[in-house]
């Protein structure tokens, strides 16, 4: 602190500090402090706020433990957000290992530019993309038939599948581009000399490159389940009825029911539930923060 | 260790990537020429332009277009200058504080939009403040300044100190040291901090669905059409939107190729 004001002087010293205290306190742990609290107070008519009724109560989290289907929803978005997340990685690292190791240098640029196209389009108009392609009389079902490998239209949107399907192909770079600048750190000799050493392929993944791929695995997984429960896009345009995302939830009592309270209490829990996992996730691979967040 | 077959493999799997990447796009853009009223490439009913004109006449739209680069701009005024102080600040110190100042940074990157958005809401709420586009910038800027911190710190990284000290044994003022040896330093960050700030905040729509009161952006307003009934204005705006930052895209990465070749 006193190197900033011996560099930079007192004054633009504490504006900086004005700015950032501005942004953490004003911008994130007050809200989310606020938060917090008002999922503890029961949802009221104006006129009772402040008033003898307005007590803490666990009432708004009791809400969703005594609900059967809310608590199938939410276990259902942590199970699938999980298999989404498997299935990115598993897309996502044969090929993260051949750009960094294998492709020459020349045509990095060209092939990067085509695999960020889709992050340059909103999230909204890929899952509409899907959202026609798997529809009953989309391209997909027209095309299968045409070339005779069904003779009736499939109904894609049914389940969770196309919910998958959708969050796959919106998350998956945010896998692929942490594990590529992972393994692009390797020293190509360690490769080289565990292959001298007579190791068979699959050992040399297993020993030498998925372990310096851990932070870029953990920071994809994390990013990837973290969008992935926490999206609304998708689940509303792809899901069905048999099939409800826990933002949808959340959605509901903000917006229909227009309870607050109840509505942090559930944001509050999908907080948790990101924060438990990126936890995890850093005691299984032994990560700091520094290393996810890059 | 790399035998033909293994390659051969390799490369088909980015082809066959590349096209799951793109193909959807491209069924999605063609549809938006497409003279049916259901968004599709098959059956093809004639090439048309009218899903073009239809979405020019759409006053809601321009209207939600505004909105949307009026909080992209104000995002990006708010969170460079932000980031950059964090970077700055967080460079200078060490050991536990700077741990946590660092998790409370990058919290929110992981955090949901959802939580970011309705914290935001219920916070401005109690001070009175009614919901509109303003609050979308400060939920936006929660998370998007943390992307201009760490693009800062990585460039701050190989910044050479004892540049400052020179200058101000040499005289410099506080003030000229920050504008003429640390700024110029940290211009491409700020530069690529910018872009990402403009992009993020268009794209956003998670914070700004909470918080946005009863104003349009550019998502929330294809959410709504996309709910209400789905038409392929809907592929007319996607093919302009992909058109606009391809060419974007294009050009600073163009521009980027020659000013390598000519530093090389």
């Amino acid at each position: 602190m006193n190197d900033l004001v011996h560099r930079y002087g007192t004054a633009l010293t504490l504006l900086m500090c004005l700015a950032v205290a501005f942004w953490l306190v004003i911008l994130v742990i007050v809200p989310n402090l606020y938060l917090f609290e008002n999922s503890f107070r029961p949802y009221l008519p104006v006129q009772d706020m402040g008033g003898p009724k307005d007590v803490y109560t666990l009432k708004n989290y009791l809400t969703f433990f005594n609900s059967p289907i809310h608590i199938t929803v939410f276990i259902s978005t942590v199970l699938y957000s999980s298999i989404v997340t498997v299935i990115c990685f598993v897309l996502a690292y044969p090929l993260a290992y051949y750009l960094s190791k294998k492709v020459s240098v020349k045509s990095l640029p060209a092939i990067f530019l085509l695999l960020t196209v889709p992050l340059w389009v909103s999230e909204i108009m890929r899952s509409f993309a899907w959202f026609i392609i798997l529809s009953l009389r989309g391209p997909l079902n027209y095309l299968l038939i045409n070339i005779e490998v069904i003779d009736k239209p499939i109904r894609w949107m049914t389940g969770f599948r196309s919910v998958i399907i959708g969050l796959v192909y919106t998350y998956v770079l945010f896998m692929l581009f942490p594990i590529y600048n992972a393994i692009q750190s390797l020293d190509t000799a360690q490769i080289e000399a565990a292959d001298d050493l007579g190791a068979p392929w699959w050992r040399i993944h297993w020993r030498v490159i998925l372990p310096h791929a851990k932070p870029g695995i953990a920071s994809g997984s994390v990013m990837v389940f973290m969008l992935s429960a926490g999206s609304i896009l998708v689940p509303t345009l792809l899901a069905s009825t048999n099939s409800r995302w826990f933002t949808e939830i959340i959605q509901q009592w903000m917006f229909e029911s227009l309870d607050w309270n109840t509505g942090a209490a559930y944001a509050f829990l999908l907080l948790i539930l990101c924060t438990v996992f990126v936890t995890l996730v850093m005691r299984i691979f032994r990560v700091k923060l520094s290393d996810i967040a890059k | 260790m790399t035998t033909k077959k293994s390659d051969f493999l390799f490369r088909l799997y980015l082809v066959i990537f590349l096209a799951y990447l793109l193909l959807p796009l491209i069924v999605m853009g063609g549809a938006a020429f497409n003279d049916s009223r259901f968004p599709s490439v098959f059956p093809w009913a004639g090439f048309t332009l009218n899903w073009f004109v239809e979405l020019w006449n759409d006053a809601r739209l321009i209207n939600s277009f505004k909105n949307t680069i009026l909080v992209a701009l104000a995002v990006v005024l708010l969170s460079v200058p932000i980031g950059a102080a964090a970077a700055i600040l967080i460079n200078s110190i060490g050991g536990a504080t700077r741990s946590i100042l660092y998790g409370l940074m990058v919290a929110p990157i992981l955090t949901p939009g959802a939580v970011i958005g309705i914290s935001t809401l219920l916070f401005w709420n109690k001070l009175a403040v009614p919901l509109g586009l303003h609050l979308a910038v400060l939920g936006q800027v929660s998370y998007i300044a943390a992307f201009v911190m760490l693009l800062v710190l990585a460039r701050l990284q190989s910044f050479d100190r004892s540049l400052e000290e020179a200058a101000l044994d040499l005289g410099a003022s506080h003030s000229m040291v920050l504008r003429r040896i640390l700024l110029p330093h940290l211009y491409p960050a700020l530069g690529a901090g910018a872009v990402i700030a403009f992009f993020q905040s268009i794209e956003n729509f998670n914070i700004t669905l909470f918080t946005r009161g009863p104003y349009d952006t550019l998502t929330v307003y294809v959410f709504s059409k996309v709910r209400s009934g789905i038409t392929p204005t809907i592929n007319a705006l996607a093919v302009i939107l992909i058109a606009v930052t391809l060419t974007g895209a294009l050009v600073v990465e163009l521009r980027r190729r020659r000013v390598q070749a000519k530093s090389a």
